[in-house]
This record gives C-alpha cells, sequence and structure tokens, in this order.
C-alpha cells in the first residue's frame, strides 16, 4: 500500500465531485428545460463517480492508517462523507478546469466537453487498471461518460457553428478555458507513481489523442485551436484559483454549520 | 420455517418482493441488480449492482433488502456492492419488460442502438406503450431520472418516458 494511491484516489474523486456542483447549479437555471435536466443528470452522474471513489478512498484510509491516535483518543475513521465535506481548500486535488466558473450555457458546455472528452480517453485506459477497483469504478462510468461527451460534443458544434452571436460565445469560451487544459496531461508525482505501478493511466499517450478528438469537434464546430498559450497548473497539488474556496463554502457550509447532522 | 430449511430459491422469492422505489412496479430481481447470493449459516451475503452510478436508490435497497431478510430469521446480512461487470440493460427480464410497459414506460429495445460515440445519430425507434404506435419521437435523452429518455407519440400525442439501453 502507498500513499499515492490514496492521492490517486482522492484526485479522481474530487474532478467528478467538484464538476458535479458546478453543473448542478445550473439547475432550474437551464436554457430549456431537457437541457436543464440533462445537465443536472450529468451532474448526479459525477456525484455517483465521486462516492465511489471516495468510498475507495476512505477504506485505503482507514487500512493504512495508524492503530492508535497520537492524543490517545478514538481514531476518527475516514469516510465518503468526511473526505467530501471536511477537507480544506488546499487539500483538493482536482483539475483547475472543473473549479471554474460556469459563465454562461456555451462555456459551460465547453467545459463539460474538454473533461468528458479527458475523463473518457482516462477512463478507456483505468479500466485495465492493475487496481480492481479503479478499474471497476473506470469500467462502470465509462458507459455514462459514452452519455456526457456525446451530449457535449454535439453542443459545442451546434454552438460553435450555430447563429453569429453563439459562435462568437464560443471562442470567448475558448480563450477563457483553453489555458486549463494543459494541467490534464501534466502528471503530479501521485499520479506519475500510480501510473508506474500500472494503476495510474499513461498521461502522455491521453494527450495526443485527447487534442486529435478536440480538433476534430472544433472543426466541425468551425471553432479555432488556439496556439501557445500558457497552462496554468497547481489544482493536483493543490494549489487552486480563488473559485474553489467559494464552491466549498457553500458545498460544505452545513456540516461545518451543524457537524454530523443527517438527512 | 427454520433457517436450516430456507434455500436460495426461497431468498431469491423474497428478494423478489423488493421493489424499486423510483420504478416501483419493478422488482430488484426483474431490473437484474441482484448478482449473488451467499449462505453460510445464518449469514447472508447479497451482492448487488447499481444501475447507475450516481443512483440515489441504491442505499434504500440496501436497507430495504436487510430489513426484508431479516424476516427470514437471518440476523447477520452484508449487502456487497461490486461494479464490475457493469450492469447492462440486457439483464432485465422479459416479466421486468412487460411490467415496465403496462405502467406506461417504454422497456429497453432488444438491440442497443445508440450507446456509442456517434454524434446527431437518428433517435432509436421506440414503440409507444399506450397505442403501440412506433411513430414516436425524442425530447430528450435525459429524463426524469437516470435511467430513462423523454420521448412523445406522434400517433397518440402522449409523452412517456423510455427506459433507455444501457
Amino acid at each position: 500500500m502507498n500513499d499515492s494511491l490514496i492521492q490517486y484516489t482522492l484526485h479522481l474523486a474530487d474532478n467528478s465531485l467538484i464538476l458535479g456542483q458546478r453543473n448542478g447549479e445550473w439547475c432550474g437555471h437551464g436554457p430549456v428545460l431537457e437541457q436543464d435536466i440533462a445537465i443536472t443528470n450529468i451532474s448526479l452522474d459525477l456525484i455517483g463517480q465521486a462516492r465511489n471513489f471516495y468510498q475507495y478512498a476512505a477504506r485505503l484510509i482507514n487500512e493504512n492508517a495508524t492503530k492508535v491516535s497520537p492524543t490517545g483518543g478514538d481514531l476518527e475513521r475516514a469516510t465518503e462523507d468526511t473526505l467530501a465535506y471536511l477537507r480544506k481548500e488546499r487539500e483538493f486535488k482536482n483539475l483547475l478546469l472543473v473549479e471554474q466558473p460556469n459563465g454562461d450555457w456555451g462555456q459551460s458546455i465547453l467545459r463539460q466537453f474538454f473533461f468528458s472528452q479527458f475523463q473518457y480517453l482516462l477512463f478507456e485506459q483505468l479500466q485495465n487498471s492493475k487496481d480492481e477497483q479503479i478499474a471497476a469504478i473506470a469500467e462502470k462510468s465509462l458507459k455514462e461518460i459514452t452519455y456526457h461527451l456525446r451530449w457535449s460534443s454535439e453542443w459545442v458544434i451546434r454552438l460553435g457553428d450555430g447563429t453569429e452571436e453563439s459562435h462568437k460565445r464560443m471562442v470567448k469560451a475558448v480563450d477563457e478555458l483553453w489555458r486549463y487544459t494543459g494541467e490534464m496531461f501534466e502528471g503530479a508525482s501521485y499520479e506519475l507513481r500510480a501510473a508506474s505501478d500500472g494503476v495510474g493511466a499513461n498521461l502522455s499517450t491521453l494527450e495526443a489523442s485527447w487534442v486529435d478528438k478536440v480538433k476534430d469537434i472544433f472543426n466541425e464546430a468551425s471553432l479555432p485551436i488556439p496556439e501557445k498559450v500558457f497552462m496554468q497548473t497547481g489544482g493536483k497539488e493543490g494549489r487552486h484559483t480563488e473559485h474553489l474556496g467559494y464552491i466549498l463554502t457553500e458545498l460544505q457550509y452545513m456540516q461545518r454549520a451543524y457537524p454530523n447532522s443527517e438527512w | 420455517m427454520t433457517i436450516r430449511t430456507i434455500d436460495k430459491k426461497t431468498i431469491y422469492a423474497y428478494l423478489g418482493e423488493i421493489n424499486d422505489p423510483e420504478v416501483p412496479v419493478l422488482s430488484i430481481i426483474d431490473l437484474g441488480i441482484v448478482r449473488d447470493v451467499k449462505m453460510n449459516g445464518d449469514e447472508l451475503e447479497v451482492i448487488i449492482t447499481p444501475t447507475y452510478t450516481g443512483c440515489p436508490a441504491m442505499d434504500l435497497i440496501t436497507t430495504t433488502i436487510k430489513i426484508q431478510l431479516a424476516t427470514l430469521g437471518f440476523k447477520k446480512v452484508k449487502v456487497t456492492q461490486v461494479l464490475s461487470p457493469a450492469w447492462t440493460t440486457d439483464w432485465m427480464s422479459e416479466e421486468g419488460k412487460r411490467k415496465l410497459r403496462e405502467y406506461g414506460i417504454a422497456p429497453p429495445n432488444p438491440k442497443q442502438q445508440v450507446c456509442d460515440q456517434q454524434l446527431f445519430a437518428a433517435a432509436e425507434a421506440v414503440q409507444c406503450p399506450h397505442c403501440n404506435s412506433y411513430h414516436t419521437h425524442r425530447i430528450s435523452e435525459f429524463g426524469s431520472t437516470a435511467c430513462k429518455a423523454l420521448y412523445q407519440c406522434d400517433d397518440c400525442k402522449e409523452p412517456f418516458d423510455y427506459f433507455k439501453c444501457h
């Protein structure tokens, strides 16, 4: 057992939780009812993925924990809830991309497309992970990600190749979000370790396929691929944009204000 | 009935009385989410698999299984969730499909048609559960729950849910 597996599992969980929370902000605000339902359905899938990863991470943490707490009291056991609700901003390892604000519909769609395309390729590899539980979660999630990817790809094309206004907004969304895409392929130390253990994915092979797929969709959407943009990184190591703190304030409020409260 | 005389078939029959909380005409056996039952004296392990990753019904189903089997005398019931192999609508029983149709939800088509990456594909031909017409169209591929898509019949004009292929 090594710490990098825990870190890696938390990273995968945090990505899904934070994007699930962001998409959930659209609930009741979608441009039309059917698409409101679509994006919140995607939220539910993502939060389900997060639960699976957090449950697994909690198991690993508890198995790994020392038997006696340093203060002699009862050891706090990790659960999916403590991991989602009680960790601090710096402890979250999600990509900067998923914490970016929703912006307009186009920006939320583009964020979903970038992430789903990445997740699709990532989980394709993780299905064959040496870690059985990671492999099982990836296999299960992949069917749903196929829906997310198809839905968001269609919307990128529809908006990019739509009206003058929708095209203009998509170009702006690309301009806003492209700088956060490089981070997906820059391995954090725990990712490199997980990859060399045969547990994690090989990020360098993912990058080429991701760029190819995005080029295909952008081509159809008549959107230009930006060139030589400085890439923002740090989320995987806990260095976030200012937006994550606000998300956690809302997401964790109930457990912070009323510890251990239950439905 | 004592625990000694209870066989697997009886347990499956009891589990067949537990309905899915979101689609209450389907039992968890009809849905195909019970993968195995392991007996060891008065200890029992029920292995289930979720339909969708985020399905909120799973926690309730787990509790209901424990309560239901406690009435049979099993004091230690463990419900284990497994994710692999991933659940598919192919595991839904024919009986389950019939019950769905009667309830007004179109059952999943026998052949998986749209679980791929192809963009802007034509919507699946789905039969209206009310008037049996195939003259229907898809309104949204995401519906009231994760497992359903929304359709409308062009003949009887009724909207209906389609339990989409997965």
